[in-house]
């Protein structure tokens, strides 16, 4: 029978099937970090049980660190880390800890050590693993006695999915980056669009992505709703992935590219939705409200909720400009931002530092701007200084940061104070996300830059 | 965890769709490495607002949370659940779920009953007219009596079975290693191991 991309790495993994139960699948990689593991460790404590696979699980300490040098100071967040090693140590999972030359945001860790490969069923006790599907991988986020399910048996029950096609027909015009394509794909299909889907990202456009673009956007698959978003691998996949220290090698690389060349959807594999996206006609995209789905292209102006049909969005639309302090009709490019946030897992990589240094390279950023750079993890923070991003970052006026979550999602010192409102390259705008009373524009990092130096949403091209 | 068969609480309010895992519990109150005392966290920013419904004095000890659309979008954090548990929700009421936030409710007998979103107007009806009256869910039955009001919602009946019983995931999986052995043999050699 045709399959599905999905279908495929789906059927490859059940361990166990039975009537009116959900399907066993098998785990090949599983991240772990320090805020969503604590209680699942415990679990496993209190009734008896071992890790199954410690050398399939791998641990790092993203979401609480600081990003400036010294210890963590927070006692609460202290204590978590704390914990995280000392679990990984009584039970035997490999840790890479602050400081540490692999640490880093667990979902650019994994790529860049070549962990995650194509057809690989990778999970995280968070939502954006749905990164890992750049690689052809079932990824995707899960709950805390989850985590603790994984720990013990290296499987999880799961219902099926369905599957979505996301067609990005044509090629992106010049300065339209993966963020700008994730970010219309959600502003079409709304947050709860891909509610028991699996997407799958196609065309042309996704075809001409680098890997890096297109964890950018498997990344925001979650914030459609769906829970994993993936790209079938291809010679650009193959290519990232040779010689990375967890790649395959020798004989082995040739049969496990064999196998990969597989996995792709059928010609007559049926999805059960599809979405078509002209990426011609894609420009710069920012959000304007306070969840990813309000976005629209940076010439754009707010909307006016009154001419939202739909009761809830009009309702959620009317509450968000309240909250983002923001008024109809007025052009995106005029909103005046006080931080600009370039790193997080959805554009922490070292494509993305580039681009933005590229455009920071020679200017400076604008009085009263804050613009802080945090790379996804020690290896691209290396990567970076090696380049001299760091000194152009620095020369501009931004701050050049060590490697965490930072301010994605305030758990850590880099925060919004209330009524700041940032540009950030990061994935959700949720009301207090980046600290309480905060505001956040959803944005790429190309455009994150550019604001910088303005000071008002602006691209590149606006300089 | 414990079994759900029937539950009758007060029934609270919350007129908002995309109720995000950010609003339930901010990620400032991630932090703590137990499952409860999660209840402070609970709507933290909300709760500011003396008006919001959990503020309301008629609303005190509510355990049915009936929600607009989109309820529990975003992060994996199964430490919303716990926050809603810990505060004393035992069932939430909306018209569609997020998918983790609806499995991780499953995992920690927190019931997740998918009504339409008009059967969610006439419940938020039902609290006007009579704020902090109870309504009852019961899961053997699949049924939400609120006064006159008689209304079918949907669970799985994978999920539902597990939360009338009170079953351990882990525990039933256990019973299957020898497969997950199995399987553990046929994987191909190339698959990449961390040490």
């Amino acid at each position: 029978m045709a399959g599905t991309l999905a279908e495929k790495v789906w059927e490859s993994h059940v361990v166990r099937r039975a009537d009116g139960e959900p399907d066993l699948l098998y785990i090949d990689l599983h991240l772990i970090h320090e805020v969503t593991s604590p209680q699942a460790f415990d679990g496993l404590r209190i009734a008896g049980r071992r890790v199954r696979r410690p050398d399939l699980t791998l641990a790092t300490e993203d979401h609480n660190v600081p990003t400036t040098p010294g210890p963590i100071t927070d006692p609460v967040s202290l204590t978590q880390v704390e914990t995280l090693r000392r679990n990984c140590e009584e039970f035997g999972v490999p840790i890479y800890p602050m400081g540490h030359a692999e640490q880093g945001i667990v979902h650019v860790v994994g790529p860049q050590l070549g962990l995650t490969q194509p057809g690989m069923t990778v999970v995280c006790g968070d939502s954006h693993t749905s990164t890992h599907g750049a690689f052809g991988a079932l990824a995707f986020g899960i709950g805390t006695s989850e985590v603790e399910h994984v720990l013990a048996t290296q499987t999880l029950p799961l219902k099926p999915f369905r599957t979505m096609a996301i067609n990005v027909r044509g090629t992106l015009p010049e300065g339209v980056t993966a963020k700008d394509v994730v970010l219309a794909v959600i502003a079409k299909i709304g947050t709860g669009g891909g509610q028991g889907y699996v997407l799958e990202y196609r065309g042309e456009a996704i075809s001409a992505l680098s890997m890096e673009a297109r964890m950018t956007v498997c990344n925001m698959s979650i914030e459609a709703g769906a829970r994993a978003g993936m790209v079938a691998p291809d010679q650009v996949t193959f290519d990232y992935l040779k010689g990375r220290d967890h790649a395959p090698s020798g004989a082995d690389w040739d049969v496990a590219v064999a196998d990969w060349e597989q996995l792709v959807s059928d010609e007559n594999a049926v999805f059960d939705a599809e979405v078509d996206i002209d990426a011609t006609k894609l420009t710069p995209f920012v959000t304007w409200g306070t969840n990813p789905a309000q976005g629209l292209p940076l010439g754009d102006s707010v909307p006016d909720p009154r001419t939202i049909a739909d009761e809830h969005e009009r309702a959620a639309a009317e509450r968000a400009l309240e909250y983002m302090g923001l008024h109809a009709g007025m052009p995106l490019r005029d909103i005046r931002i006080d931080t600009v946030f370039v790193g997080s897992c959805t554009n922490g990589r070292i494509e993305d530092l580039r681009a933005a240094a590229s455009v920071l390279e020679g200017r400076q950023v604008a009085n009263g701007v804050r613009c802080l750079v945090v790379p996804g993890s020690a290896r691209v923070r290396l990567q970076a200084e090696a380049e001299g991003l760091d000194r152009v970052f620095t020369a501009a006026g931004a701050e050049w940061r060590l490697p965490g979550c930072s301010m994605c999602l305030a758990m850590n010192p880099d925060k919004l104070a209330p009524g700041e409102r940032s540009a950030s390259t990061s994935n959700r705008n949720f009301e207090g996300r980046q600290g309480v009373g905060g505001r956040t524009h959803l944005v790429s990092p190309q455009v994150a830059a550019a604001t910088a130096v303005r000071g008002f949403l602006a691209a590149p091209a606006d300089l | 965890m414990d079994s759900f068969t029937t539950h009758t609480g007060i029934a609270v309010p919350l007129r908002r769709s995309n109720v995000d895992t950010d609003q339930i519990i901010p990620a400032v109150y991630l932090k703590r490495v137990t499952r409860d005392g999660f209840e402070d966290g609970l709507f933290a920013a909300w709760r500011q607002d003396p008006d919001f419904v959990l503020n309301q004095p008629q609303y005190a000890g509510g355990s049915v949370l009936v929600a607009g659309p989109d309820f529990g979008t975003g992060s994996s954090r199964e430490h919303a659940v716990w926050a809603l548990m810990n505060y004393g929700f035992r069932a939430v009421i909306s018209s569609r779920f997020a998918d983790i936030f609806r499995g991780n409710s499953g995992k920690q007998g927190l019931l997740t009953a998918v009504v339409s979103e008009a059967d969610v107007e006439s419940i938020w009806a039902f609290c006007d007219e009579i704020p902090g009256a109870a309504l009852t869910v019961d899961l053997e039955s699949r049924l939400i009596t609120a006064g006159d009001l008689s209304i079918p919602f949907e669970v799985d009946d994978y999920t539902r079975w597990r939360l009338l019983e009170g079953l351990d995931d882990v525990g039933l999986t256990l019973r299957h290693e020898q497969l997950v052995a199995e399987f553990e043999a046929r994987r191909p050699a190339y698959k990449p191991v961390v040490q």
